[in-house]
């Protein structure tokens, strides 16, 4: 399933809705499955009176693992060489978030080629909540 | 922080890909797996986040016998000193003066991990900076974590940044 250079160019995009309605359970489920136990992410009372939040919201990186399904569904997982993220906005209970990779470009180095890929992680709202790049392995 | 032993496993493959909603079979199904390109089940990008489980003293989990800072019988179970601390998973939080919150993640791929690999994680400090934000000064750090496989080679190269808050957004 990997993708060869010759097919692909900049500004050729892959859109993927990632959640539908986040729910609690599925952020105490990445809770679980990380270890990252932060009662930010699963615990209302201590979000509200202790932390001073509207409520829990979820890891960030529940939503940068999410995201990258846009990236390995595109190209094989054993593909990718570089996935990175800037967390811009918080991520709650009930969201709906949608990706959107963009290639940058495709370039050759060392006699390999690679795409280097733009993702933007939306909200229902609209709103920006995540921003990356990756950069895959291609065929030629 | 120094993760001596992270055992990349089948059924926690499998629980992080139904967590972060991926139903790629690949993560689930030895067949799938095996004929793919990874050649064994792969680990999600983002799985070695998982090496907390490994660390023993994460401190973002509960240990038996030990104050936790969430709610039980009160809001939280520690009092000041919040709970929170810099790890690979990032995160923090407390009943201290500011909250320290993932600001960004990258991570450089060396090879495919796969179930089957074991890794031991070493940990350093990168840079820090202050940034003026809305509600005061931010204070950004940045972890450089190494994961090694039993030949000391790097299979992958995590670099988290941390921002401490003065308080919620």
């Amino acid at each position: 399933m990997s993708v060869s250079a010759a097919s692909l160019k900049a500004g050729d995009s892959r859109e993927l809705q990632l959640v539908d309605d986040l729910t609690r359970t599925q952020i105490v489920m990445y809770a679980g499955a990380s270890g990252d136990y932060n009662p930010l992410h699963s615990d209302e009372k201590f979000a509200r009176e202790v932390a001073g939040y509207p409520g829990i919201f979820a890891h960030g990186m529940l939503t940068m693992g999410m995201t990258g399904r846009v990236v390995t569904d595109w190209f094989d997982v054993a593909r990718v060489t570089k996935y990175g993220v800037r967390f811009v906005r918080q991520v709650w209970p009930g969201d709906t978030l949608t990706a959107t990779a963009v290639v940058d470009a495709v370039r050759d180095e060392g006699g390999a080629h690679y795409a280097d890929v733009s993702i933007t992680t939306v909200n229902q709202d609209g709103t920006t909540v995540l921003t990356g790049t990756a950069t895959a392995r291609l065929d030629p | 922080m120094a993760i001596e032993r992270f055992p990349i496993e089948a059924g926690h493959v499998m629980m992080f890909a139904r967590a972060i909603g991926d139903p790629n079979p690949i993560y689930a199904d030895a067949e799938v797996a095996a004929a793919s390109e990874a050649g064994a089940i792969p680990a999600p990008p983002t799985f070695v986040t998982a090496s907390a489980q490994f660390d023993p003293d994460y401190p973002l989990r509960p240990k038996s016998g030990e104050p936790w800072f969430g709610s039980g019988r009160e809001a939280t179970g520690a009092k000041s000193s919040g709970g929170g601390g810099e790890g690979a998973g990032g995160g923090g939080g407390g009943g201290g003066g500011g909250t320290s919150l993932h600001a960004e993640q990258h991570y450089e791929y060396h090879r495919p991990l796969v179930v089957g690999d074991v890794l031991h994680a070493r940990g350093r400090k990168g840079d820090t900076w202050e940034k003026q934000g809305r509600s005061g000064t931010l204070k950004f750090t940045e972890l450089i974590t190494e994961y090694l496989d039993p030949d000391d080679e790097v299979v992958i190269t995590a670099r988290t940044v941390a921002v401490l808050t003065e308080g919620p957004k």
